[in-house]
């Protein structure tokens, strides 16, 4: 293997360059461990080398982290507990070191490498946006464990360090700087000049001035009460945030808590059993296989590699103004800077169109994202326009129209006679078909659909539906579009529902059953909410909309027949001139736009009484397993390529606990052969729209499963 | 770009304005730079034409806002343009927006440039209010005091009346004449009648509301998003007035001189928040990328007169020095578009080119023309539509250019009186 390491000399001072070979970034793998500590132990007994400067031969990141793909691959508690005292004595002797090491930082410097940098004696990091400082490791169920949970609050106090650790958060250099994470902030351009001349300074004796400390700082993070108090406070946020599903944090501040009233010794000792312990959860497992199915994600577009050539998109059209097409418009702009067109018939509708995307723009104002002269420019990329004009130099137009099939067809028909042949057409629709909007369109190859999720801005996934006709290039380019807007993009068969909403379908249903039996709103929310969804299938119904539910039921029931026969209660809701959030009436009570409560008038309209006694299980077995069930069913229709994609969609698309790692990964984890049990079970009880899915009895005969298991290397 | 410049000409390809409105109504919120902004980028999506297309920008303002004094250069610093693309602002007062197409066009033909984007901005409703020059030096002195003592010193020296704002008045800085006062003053020596000044804004504002409803004049108009949540939308001039009357226009008393005076708010052209802007091109490099050429500069001509005498009179000595440069005759113009400044100003002029004094005191053989009411000014002028000064030569080679295919005419006339005494003209021809 070639040498990861390499060193120019500037006078007395070593310069290391990190560039490891045949990778896009920077990673800490044992090798590079290895290979480090080898070069530092030369470079001690060099007399020439007076001080280190450790810094990035990367574009734009510095050190990315540990290697990952190593955690997966560890089989027992004490081989990761093994792993991470490996990584601290490695930056033990980074700290150690005779020659004092500095850390010349810019771009990406997270987990291991936030950790390698901590462990210098010195930072200076660069002033660029792609300059971010971070501890990753909880959201990937771990804790950092070469010895970061220990140097994070020693180098910025208690407070600012649990921030960062629990929530698995990085930093712009900026804020970096401010919290003391970094010695100095300097442009790009002087950064590794800067870094020498202190590792000179350094190597003379200079001692790096200590920041001042503010007196909420000295009371807080300086004095054992003032730290009791802030373990206490960070306890129970965690507890509030994770619902006892997430052990990491947890376990992360308990190590910090050790670190800072044991010593060091003791921290070190507890950070890494507590590393070991969490690297051989199932949820830190999930998570991990999360992270790499959504990496995979990104160089994944939807067809087969090597054909389909994507079309870069300079210009958007957006067709409609409602909230749907200004959502796409502002991301679109925000986060592709992308030239963007919203047409409305309604020129008023379209100014105020142009207006929703910008108020995007003007959040990340306020909330110092952006400057004001960014701004500035960026808005001027949004126009509205009432006639085609503006169109025809548009690479991509997204329809966001009514959900009307006549009316989309008849959009399609003049988008297409406003733009040339080669412009990618994407419709926004989550519930008619993509190849019957195609049907009659002159180019039926280059529409493809696009389904956002709603609010735009915040939604993480895009479902990208090709109809039979769709060419290669117009799937191709409609993926690598959805990614430019920060999207997780799965392509999904042109079915029903597609994939999100097919799943969905049941279990919005279930929850209608169950209102109809009387369980009351909040032990049905309560149930999946403790099950790992951020939101239950009520208030879902109320965000969503009656008025898209009751269409979306109809649709799907219609589809797919009885199993997917949607409950009275929306109709009775829609009669009572209930739509949901939007029009603050829905299941919830709603007071100046936020939910306040749960208005029991369901009951009232459904004429029946709450029930007093509700087995919570049951609760929980009928809307998991209704969608468990339907997942598997659409599988086997091929509706989506890959379990990966399936499991990316559920946990991005509607919340589906991350832990769990996806429906059918739950559906693994339990065990065809217990599913359909269970799904026998609840059919006997509750009807037959619980039957179990053919294959999942094939399954249970072969004992397949979803995924194969994780070879040994 | 082609190097043979003996076979080069500009061409105008198309022209966008927004919607002028009077000064401190619809268009006050928002800034010149914005307008300009926004009128240019709606002419380059309504013409498809890309943005890496362009080579330069000229731009024009007679009022600048001192914070943003090369209004151009936030034209060309628009996204959809490369961030490359030179701009500069001129000012060649109420001449400015026809300045600046000329200017495009000269730069055109020399194949400096395949594709100018040129207009003119003003946003009277921000005009800048400055402090008196006593008290910006007690500021600046204040700034550079070295101890809170001597500034409160400093300070010290402020009296009442130096904080007295200072607002632009539209006078001469030679004479210290008012715009009005000059067009009050060529009424009473050139006898023109307030009578003859009202039936010309009533022609102006009734040529103007039919334009406006058959749509010829609308469909010059970009579309202003106004409003907190910008959907109170302008599409329209709201300054014609398609009901007024001999009667109402008759009962306005006048402004300049109450006692003998003619000229009224209704026989003046209002102060008008506005822009225009114009997209120039080679001749082939237009064909090359499909665009149909209009109309080309075929010549034009600056004049100007001593201020202390008839200050808007220029455009009697320019109109036949732009004739002559073109090659062609008065009875050879189609069309005809003067700028309506203040009626007595237009009347002015039109006597002068219709007298054999006039042409005695041109050298010239006869005079230059008698004026064709039914080819002049036939969609209305300034006084209908409004004056938002430098954007005004945009308006009018656009109306001009687009009505002159509607006729088939072969050549057209601009003519524009301007402060300091200046007189612009400018001869277009039609493009085949």
């Amino acid at each position: 293997m070639s040498a990861a390491f390499s060193v120019a000399h500037r006078g007395g001072v070593a310069v290391v360059t990190f560039d490891l070979p045949n990778e896009p970034v920077n990673k800490i793998s044992k090798a590079a461990g290895w290979e480090l500590e080898e070069l530092l132990q030369r470079l001690a007994d060099d007399e020439v080398v007076k001080a280190i400067v450790l810094c990035s031969g990367k574009p734009d990141t510095f050190i990315a982290g540990a290697d990952i793909e190593e955690f997966l691959q560890l089989e027992s508690v004490e081989e990761a507990v093994r792993l991470s005292r490996d990584g601290q004595l490695l930056m033990q002797r980074v700290a150690d070191s005779p020659k004092p090491v500095v850390a010349a930082i810019h771009g990406a410097c997270v987990g291991g490498g936030l950790e390698l940098a901590l462990a210098c004696r010195y930072r200076v990091i660069s002033d660029h946006p792609r300059t971010q400082l971070g501890l990753p490791e909880t959201q990937l169920g771990l804790l950092p464990g070469a010895g970061g949970s220990n140097r994070l609050p020693r180098l910025i106090g208690v407070r600012a360090a649990l921030d960062i650790i629990l929530a698995g958060k990085s930093e712009r250099a900026q804020k970096a700087y401010r919290l003391g994470l970094a010695d100095e902030l300097v442009p790009q351009a002087i950064l590794i000049d800067t870094a020498v001349a202190a590792a000179e300074r350094l190597a003379r004796g200079w001692k790096p001035p200590r920041r001042r400390l503010t007196m909420t700082d000295r009371l807080l993070d300086r004095t054992p009460l003032g730290r009791r108090i802030v373990y206490s406070k960070a306890k129970s946020a965690v507890e509030a945030k994770t619902g006892g599903n997430y052990p990491a944090p947890l376990r992360a501040l308990e190590v910090v808590r050790v670190a800072m009233e044991s010593g060091m010794a003791r921290g070190l000792a507890a950070e890494a059993e507590a590393f070991g312990e969490l690297a051989m959860t199932d949820v830190s497992r999930r998570l991990i296989e999360i992270f790499f199915a959504t990496t995979a994600l990104k160089k994944d577009d939807g067809v087969p590699a090597g054909i389909g050539h994507a079309t870069p998109i300079r210009r958007l059209g957006v067709v409609g103004s409602g909230f749907m097409g200004s959502g796409i418009a502002g991301t679109a702009v925000l986060q592709a800077g992308v030239q963007v067109r919203i047409k409305d018939a309604d020129l008023s509708r379209a100014g105020k169109g142009v207006h929703t995307a910008t108020s995007l723009l003007e959040q990340r104002v306020k909330r110092r994202r952006m400057s004001r002269h960014e701004y500035q420019r960026q808005r001027a990329l949004l126009t509205a326009t009432g006639d085609w004009s503006g169109f025809a130099g548009a690479e991509l137009v997204v329809e966001a129209v009514f959900e009307d099939l006549t009316v989309k067809r008849q959009v399609v028909a003049e988008i297409e006679s406003a733009v040339p042949a080669t412009t990618v057409i994407g419709t926004n629709t989550s519930t008619i078909p993509i190849g019957e909007i195609a049907a009659e369109a002159r180019h039926p190859e280059r529409i493809v659909g696009i389904h956002f999720f709603s609010p735009v801005e915040k939604m993480p996934l895009l479902e990208v539906i090709p109809h039979e006709g769709s060419s290669a290039d117009a799937v191709v380019t409609a993926v690598q579009f959805g990614r430019r807007m920060g999207k997780t993009v799965v392509v999904v068969a042109d079915s029903p529902g597609f994939w999100v909403n097919r799943i969905l379908s049941p279990y919005l249903n279930e929850a209608g059953f169950l209102l109809e039996e009387g369980v009351p709103i909040e032990v049905i929310d309560a149930a999946m909410t403790a099950w790992g969804f951020p939101v239950g299938p009520v208030a879902l119904l109320d965000e969503v909309g009656l008025d898209v539910g009751e269409k979306a039921g109809k649709v799907m029931h219609q589809a797919f027949g009885d199993r997917l026969r949607p409950s009275r209660v929306i109709g009775v809701m829609r009669a009572d001139e209930r739509l949901g959030r939007k029009n603050s009436r829905g299941f919830y009570f709603y007071k100046d736009g936020r939910k306040a409560g749960a208005d029991g008038s369901i009951y009232r309209l459904l004429g029946v009484r709450s029930a007093a006694e509700v087995d919570h299980e049951r609760v929980t077995d009928r809307l998991v397993f209704a969608m468990l069930n339907e997942a598997a069913m659409a599988m086997s229709e091929g509706v989506v390529r890959l379990p990966r994609d399936a499991d990316i969609g559920a946990i991005f698309g509607i919340g589906f606990p991350p832990f769990r790692g996806g429906p059918l990964r739950t559906l693994d984890a339990l065990g065809a052969a217990e599913v359909v049990a269970k799904l026998e079970r609840l059919a006997q009880l509750h009807g037959p729209r619980f039957t179990p899915a053919p294959v999942l009895q094939e399954m249970a005969r072969t004992g397949g499963k979803w995924y194969p298991a994780v070879p040994a290397r | 770009m082609s190097r043979n410049v003996a076979s080069r000409r500009a061409v105008f390809v198309a022209g966008l304005r927004t919607p002028f409105a009077k000064a401190g109504t619809v268009l006050r919120d928002t800034t010149a730079a914005d307008l300009a902004r926004h009128c240019t980028r709606e002419l380059l999506y309504r013409s498809e034409l890309p943005g890496d297309e362009v080579d330069e920008v000229i731009y024009s303002q007679v009022v600048p806002s001192p914070l943003v004094p090369n209004v151009a250069r936030e034209v060309s610093l628009l996204p959809q343009f490369p961030r490359t693309i030179p701009a500069y602002t001129l000012n060649r007062a109420c001449a400015s927006g026809a300045q600046a197409i000329t200017n495009a066009s000269d730069q055109i033909a020399m194949g400096h440039a395949d594709v100018i984007l040129a207009g003119g901005v003003e946003l009277l409703s921000d005009v800048p209010i400055l402090h008196t020059r006593k008290f910006s030096q007690i500021l600046q002195a204040a700034a550079k005091a070295k101890s809170l003592p001597e500034r409160l010193g400093i300070f010290a020296q402020v009296r009442p009346r130096d904080l007295a704002p200072v607002a632009p008045a539209i006078a001469e800085p030679s004479t210290g004449e008012s715009m009005g006062q000059s067009a009050e003053k060529m009424a009473k020596e050139n006898g023109i009648t307030r009578e003859a000044q009202d039936e010309l804004a009533l022609m102006s504002h009734q040529r103007a509301a039919i334009g406006q409803r058959d749509g010829r004049l609308t469909v010059e108009v970009a579309p202003w998003f106004g409003g907190r949540e910008m959907d109170r939308v302008v599409l329209t001039d709201n300054l014609i007035r398609p009901d007024t009357t001999m009667e109402a226009l008759a009962k306005l008393k006048p402004v300049f001189d109450r006692k003998y005076g003619t000229v009224t708010a209704g026989n003046a052209s209002p102060l008008t928040d506005g822009a225009a802007t114009v997209l120039m091109m080679e001749e082939q490099k237009a064909r090359s990328l499909g665009y149909r050429p209009l109309t080309t500069v075929r010549s034009y001509a600056v004049a100007a007169v001593d201020p202390g005498w008839q200050l808007l009179m220029g455009p009697a000595y320019a109109v036949p020095i732009a004739l002559q440069r073109a090659g062609i005759s008065w009875q050879e113009l189609g069309l005809v578009e003067i700028h309506e400044a203040f009626a007595s100003q237009v009347l002015s002029n039109v006597q002068a080119w219709g007298s054999k004094e006039w042409a005695q005191r041109l050298g010239l053989a006869a005079p230059v023309g008698e004026v064709d009411w039914s080819r002049t000014n036939v969609m209305g002028g300034s006084l209908a539509v409004g004056h938002p000064f430098a954007a005004t030569g945009a308006r009018l080679v656009t109306t001009l250019s687009n009505e002159m295919v509607r006729r088939d005419v072969q050549f057209g006339l601009i003519s524009i009186c301007a402060q300091g005494g200046m007189g612009f003209a400018m001869v277009l021809e039609r493009v085949p």
